[in-house]
């Protein structure tokens, strides 16, 4: 019976998954052979830009999402890091120096997180709330409503830079890493398995001697370090340390984590769909964009396709009831 | 665990490492000024204007009615070029939301940008992609860095607007006693410098007895810089001025006193539109507001995109063009082109204008 129940629950996962890459396999092809400019390597490079906080954000978010739990503080965590960035080189510090530091700070604020949800046990909702209205504060605290410009250009340059001359962005190489070692975590690894089984009921997997608390805590450092290093990367590719950088971002990566299939009540996902996801949304707006569609249009289609996939599957959920 | 216990390790030793040299923020400035401005190519006066270009206004956020009035301006200029007038931008004046848009004209081959930077160096690297391309950039309300645009449409000197600003808050003033600022985002390039020249100028001893006592930020947000007003005045009861040189923060401050027992009290000034501040000037609650006519702006950028563009001019200092009905004009230093001196609008000449 409950063989059965996972086999079929996977299906209907994997299912959406393929569905979800096919759809963004689709509107790719349909936007390279309609929209003017949207298939050339310019724009390439533009597009990986552009998702590029969303993607790498929604790599550890998702592994949040699967064990039931969320964080909304991960732009104000982008934002307090681009924000220490910026004051640590008016200080005068090394960026060699401050970039580790960044990271560092973020997975601090996810410990922060952690340590809320998994040690006092409080909701995670609740406490991301919390941090991120309290990081976003501390970055007005330490940058003010100034903002920092003169980073290094080998820097700003590397990050909105190509590698050599192919047309391939230098940041690719980081998404893809990144991608990749999440990828493994969730998919190939005991933790991953934990991972799941903590979504799918905290109890049992606590019985099966997975420790949830300490699984969730280290996802949050996770978390934090990776919008560190969103932070940081912003920074680089505006070459604006802002305590206002990201504002909202939290938002688009829930968006395409859940449209990647990831389900809000945990347990399920996987992160191909996330990444076709971040790649479905980025590679919309930036199509409707070239096609001269206004912003306020961006935002119904993102709002109309993020209904669509939680109703989707939802749908031909009920449909497979009625027929039994 | 101990993986987690190896990074930290790793990062430490990283930070040992590097802290003693490495790339600071005075290394990279001495690199920085030697780096030589760009060189364009030789002006040719007589070139005649290329018809159909591509002219695309990128404001700072859309849907703001000052802007809506100066890109109108554009359109009118564009039409009279025999160009092909376009109009993109974000809904929130956030730094990067720019970006995108620019990447997106880049693509659309555009001819010539005209552009309103929320932050100066965040569309930087962009901007000069899109010369790269051969787009001409044309700034205006807010400049980017000198290095990523050809020219820049200064609607007045900064001078003449921090002068006339505080000028009139003097007047209004009687000459002495508290003044307050309410501006736009705290990053505004523009409203920073006016207000970098009013400090000055209250610096002078004949403005001795005038007290700038607050600077407040409404975001060009009606509803902040409407709460912020009532702020400045319960905070500072002895207030007698507010200058906002932003026409939403005026436009909200002057709402919130004229329906307030401050009215008559306390005198609203600062850059409004005349549209939007009739009604404050006649039931008393303004009575003096300046302003440049910002359909003007977007017609003086269009022009210049267009003399860019057809090569009559590259943006080097001294070279002359014109733009249509406004006349000639001469690029100043920097790239910089001012529209000229700003207008006084009082309940006397208020209805003669429309916009």
């Amino acid at each position: 019976m409950s063989a059965e129940l996972t086999a079929t629950r996977a299906s209907r996962f994997a299912n959406w998954n393929v569905a979800i890459i096919a759809i963004t396999v689709v509107v790719l092809i349909v936007a390279a052979a309609t929209v003017d400019n949207f298939g050339t390597s310019e724009n390439f490079g533009f597009l990986v830009l552009d998702v590029l906080p969303i993607a790498i954000i929604a790599l550890p978010m998702t592994l949040v999402i699967v064990t039931g739990e969320i964080d909304l503080s991960v732009a104000s965590t982008l934002g307090l890091s681009s924000a220490v960035m910026g004051y640590l080189w008016n200080q005068n510090q090394p960026i060699e120096t401050i970039i580790p530091l960044c990271l560092l700070l973020g997975a601090v604020l996810g410990a922060v997180n952690g340590f809320f949800v998994t040690v006092l046990g409080l909701p995670s909702l609740a406490v991301t709330i919390g941090t991120l209205a309290l990081y976003r504060g501390l970055a007005f605290v330490v940058l003010g409503d100034s903002a920092v410009a003169d980073f290094p250009p080998s820097y700003t340059a590397w990050v909105t830079g190509t590698i050599g001359s192919t047309p391939i962005p230098n940041v690719l190489i980081i998404i893809v890493v990144l991608a990749i070692v999440f990828g493994v975590i969730l998919h190939a690894t005991p933790i991953g398995r934990a991972v799941f089984a903590v979504g799918a009921s905290e109890q049992a997997a606590r019985f099966a001697g997975v420790r949830p608390g300490r699984l969730k805590f280290w996802l949050y450092v996770a978390s934090g370090l990776v919008s560190g290093l969103a932070g940081v990367l912003w920074t680089l590719r505006y070459s604006s340390a802002r305590a206002d950088n990201g504002a909202g971002l939290e938002l688009a990566v829930v968006a395409a984590v859940l449209l990647g299939g990831v389900s809000i009540f945990g347990g399920k996902g996987a992160l191909p769909g996330v990444i076709a996801g971040v790649v479905l949304l980025g590679s919309l707006q930036n199509a409707l964009r070239l096609s001269d569609v206004s912003n306020e249009a961006l935002n119904v289609v993102t709002g109309v396709l993020l209904i669509a996939s939680v109703l989707g599957p939802n749908l031909a959920n009920r449909l497979k009831g009625w027929k039994q | 665990m101990t993986r987690r216990k190896n990074l930290a390790v790793l990062a430490v030793v990283a930070l040992a490492l590097t802290a003693c040299g490495g790339t600071t923020k005075s290394s990279t400035e001495s690199q920085n000024t030697a780096a030589p401005a760009t060189t364009a190519g030789k002006a040719d006066p007589n070139a005649p204007i290329k018809e159909g270009l591509k002219i695309a206004y990128l404001p700072k956020q859309l849907n703001n009615p000052y802007t809506d009035v100066e890109v109108g301006g554009g359109k009118v200029a564009v039409g009279e070029l025999k160009g092909e007038y376009k109009l993109v931008g974000p809904n929130d004046a956030s730094a990067s939301s720019q970006v995108s848009y620019i990447n997106t004209l880049i693509q659309q081959q555009q001819n010539v940008i005209v552009v309103a930077a929320n932050d100066p160096n965040a569309v930087c690297p962009s901007l000069n992609q899109a010369r790269k391309a051969g787009i001409k950039v044309v700034t205006f309300d807010s400049d980017a860095a000198k290095t990523c645009r050809d020219a820049f449409i200064n609607q007045a000197t900064t001078q003449g607007i921090g002068e006339s600003l505080v000028k009139m808050a003097s007047e209004l003033a009687g000459g002495s006693g508290e003044i307050a600022i309410l501006s736009a985002t705290p990053n505004a390039t523009n409203q920073n410098s006016w207000i970098q020249v009013m400090k000055t100028e209250l610096a002078k001893p004949e403005n001795a007895k005038l007290k700038l006592v607050k600077i407040a930020y409404g975001n060009d947000d009606d509803q902040k810089s409407f709460t912020e007003a009532q702020g400045l005045l319960q905070s500072y009861p002895n207030l007698k001025v507010i200058v906002s040189p932003t026409t939403v923060g005026i436009a909200a401050a002057s709402r919130y006193v004229s329906a307030s027992n401050y009215k008559g009290k306390v005198a609203i000034t600062g850059l409004g539109l005349p549209n939007q501040m009739r009604k404050f000037v006649k039931d008393g609650t303004v009575k003096k507001f300046a302003l440049w006519n910002p359909a003007d702006i977007g017609y003086l950028a269009a022009y210049t995109g267009a003399a860019l563009s057809s090569g009559q001019i590259t943006g080097a200092q001294g070279e002359k063009f014109k733009a249509g009905k406004l006349g000639d004009y001469t690029i100043g230093a920097d790239g910089e082109i001012v529209l000229g001196p700003p207008t006084e609008f009082t309940a006397a000449n208020i209805d003669k204008f429309n916009f």
